[in-house]
């Protein structure tokens, strides 16, 4: 059997798999974390719990109207973002100007509340949910075995975040979100109504948590608590890509996922540290992040 | 200046007296700070007015609580008829008033083009942008540069060319000269008299006397908040002793 490092080759393939997969939920949901703090400055501590609720959609979607995993993708999304417009409508919207302190607060309440009241309805054992039929199976590549529903996770995710930058950084509504980060006083006083831009990009970037959800639902299973676990190491990611930086999500997502599985592979141990460890060392030499402003 | 005909003519004669802005009783505040204590202006259509004070007297609050870029104003301030105290900025935005303000407000996470074209188009009448390049032909060159890689003076040209294109037909301009070498403030003051001949009406903040007496029809002088002496252009010199005192140079 080929070895690398005294590695099967098959087990590095697949652990960088599994970071991979990993990598693309961290992507997708630093991706949101970024755009909100950069546009309200509040660090939304409830996006995990918003990302569990986009699985938790599916799962009711697909348990009481009999709609599966592609009607899914589209509905939860959009009815989780229309709960975080509603959110950012009645709550955030007051914190406006304060020390962003108050929204971590907030925010970090929400994400108790909601995943306790999941937890109170359907415990915290999980509930499976079936990978779609068309996407079951999966192909041999010679040197290892991929399953479809992976592969189509890794490309969704990557589509998706291309499609954001892309929206951030080339169109004139990424021209008034970056505008607006600056100084968005100025730029609604320019005719742009900024309060509504405010309220659509925080439902946009929830609405990105929730689809990582959905995605998520077949790998993880459903599970209340399936947000919290993941939100402390995308706040991680936010941190070493730097605050507010769009491209830095991305790449430090998948990155970070990468630098997990392979962690895996060589040296077990310190799988589940290495993405910390990763952002002392960062905060130490580069504090703004690797793809941060320096203000 | 034929390539520039794209403005409107002036209104009719019966309005051109009525004002363009009618500011009573302005009042505003940031947090507990109390920095307007009643403002009362007017500006006609197609008038070029500045606004003269020392530091702090109370002039870029002005500007900004025209556009209700303050957190709490009071008092009246009608733009071609309409109260808008009670509007949010962007909704007086597009009733024709836009503002360049002092500390220019060039985005620095978008490039020279992205700035200009960052304003929307709200109402007709505005310059296209050719007419705009024209009148800064500086930019023309540094389109996909990062907006605050310009030099100062490219800057205020920006900030100032930005604003043409919305239809906006009052400007408020907030010391466009500041901190700028000579040559370029002489290009400035000749691009407001273009401004001006165009059919804007401008309000300008400004603390260069020299530059301010050269290119307006009246100044308003405020001290501590408010507007406290009313200087048309031909009393200017006459009224110099008494500018001395406010102004306190």
């Amino acid at each position: 059997m080929t070895t690398v490092f005294g590695v099967p080759i098959q087990a590095l393939f697949s652990q960088l798999l599994v970071g991979l997969i990993n990598g693309s939920f961290y992507a997708l949901l630093s991706l949101g974390l970024a755009i909100i703090f950069g546009l309200l400055n509040i660090i939304n501590f409830c996006h995990g719990a918003l990302y569990m609720l986009g699985a938790l959609v599916a799962w009711l979607l697909l348990r009481f109207f009999d709609l599966g995993y592609w009607p899914a993708l589209l509905i939860a999304p959009l009815v989780v973002g229309l709960f975080g417009m509603l959110i950012e409508r009645t709550m955030l919207k007051r914190l406006q100007g304060l020390d962003p302190l108050f929204g971590l607060l907030l925010t970090f309440g929400l994400a108790l509340v909601i995943q306790g009241v999941a937890r109170n309805y359907f415990g915290v054992s999980g509930e499976p949910y079936d990978v779609p039929e068309q996407l079951t199976g999966g192909r041999n590549l010679g040197f290892m075995f991929l399953p479809n529903y992976r592969a189509w996770v890794v490309l969704v995710s990557v589509v998706l975040c291309g499609l954001t930058w892309f929206v951030a950084e080339r169109t004139r509504m990424g021209a008034y979100l970056r505008a607006a980060t600056e100084n968005p006083v100025l730029v609604q006083a320019f005719g742009i109504n900024v309060p509504r831009l405010i309220t659509i990009t925080y439902g946009l970037g929830v609405a990105l948590a929730a689809l990582a959800g959905v995605m998520a639902a077949p790998i993880y299973r459903v599970n209340p608590l399936m947000g919290a676990d993941l939100i402390i190491v995308v706040f991680a990611v936010v941190v070493i890509g730097g605050m507010g930086s769009i491209l830095g999500s991305i790449v430090t997502g998948f990155a970070l996922g990468v630098i997990e599985g392979l962690t895996k592979v060589f040296y077990p141990e310190a799988s589940n540290t290495v993405v910390f460890v990763i952002m002392a060392i960062v905060l130490l030499v580069k504090p703004a992040g690797l793809f941060g402003r320096t203000a | 200046m034929p390539e520039l005909a794209t403005a409107k003519a002036g209104p009719p004669p019966e309005l051109a007296t009525r004002p363009m802005l009618r500011v009573a009783a302005l009042q505003a505040w940031y947090g507990e700070s109390h920095i307007l204590h009643g403002v009362d202006l007017e500006i006609r259509p197609g008038e070029l007015v500045t606004l003269l004070g020392r530091n702090g007297a109370g002039k870029t609050t002005t500007l900004r609580s025209l556009m209700g870029m303050v957190p709490r104003r009071e008092g009246s301030v009608v733009l071609e008829d309409q109260e808008t105290i009670r509007l949010p900025p962007h909704r007086i935005a597009r009733l024709g008033m836009a503002i360049c303000p002092e500390e220019r407000g060039i985005f620095a996470s978008l490039t020279v083009e992205e700035n200009l074209l960052l304003p929307p188009q709200l109402r007709s009448g505005g310059m296209d942008l050719q007419a705009v390049m024209e009148l800064f032909p500086n930019l023309q060159e540094r389109m996909s540069s990062q907006g605050t890689k310009l030099s100062g003076g490219e800057q205020q040209m920006l900030a100032i060319g930005r604003i043409l294109r919305t239809g906006a037909r009052l400007l408020l301009l907030d010391e466009p000269t500041e901190g700028l070498a000579p040559v370029i403030v002489q290009h400035i003051g000749a691009t407001i008299h273009r401004l001006k001949a165009e059919g804007f009406t401008i309000l300008l903040v400004e603390q260069n006397l020299k530059f301010a007496s050269s290119i307006a029809e009246r100044h308003y002088v405020m001290d501590r908040g408010r507007v406290v002496d009313e200087i048309p252009a031909d009393r200017f010199q006459s009224s110099m002793p008494q500018l001395q005192t406010h102004l306190g140079v």
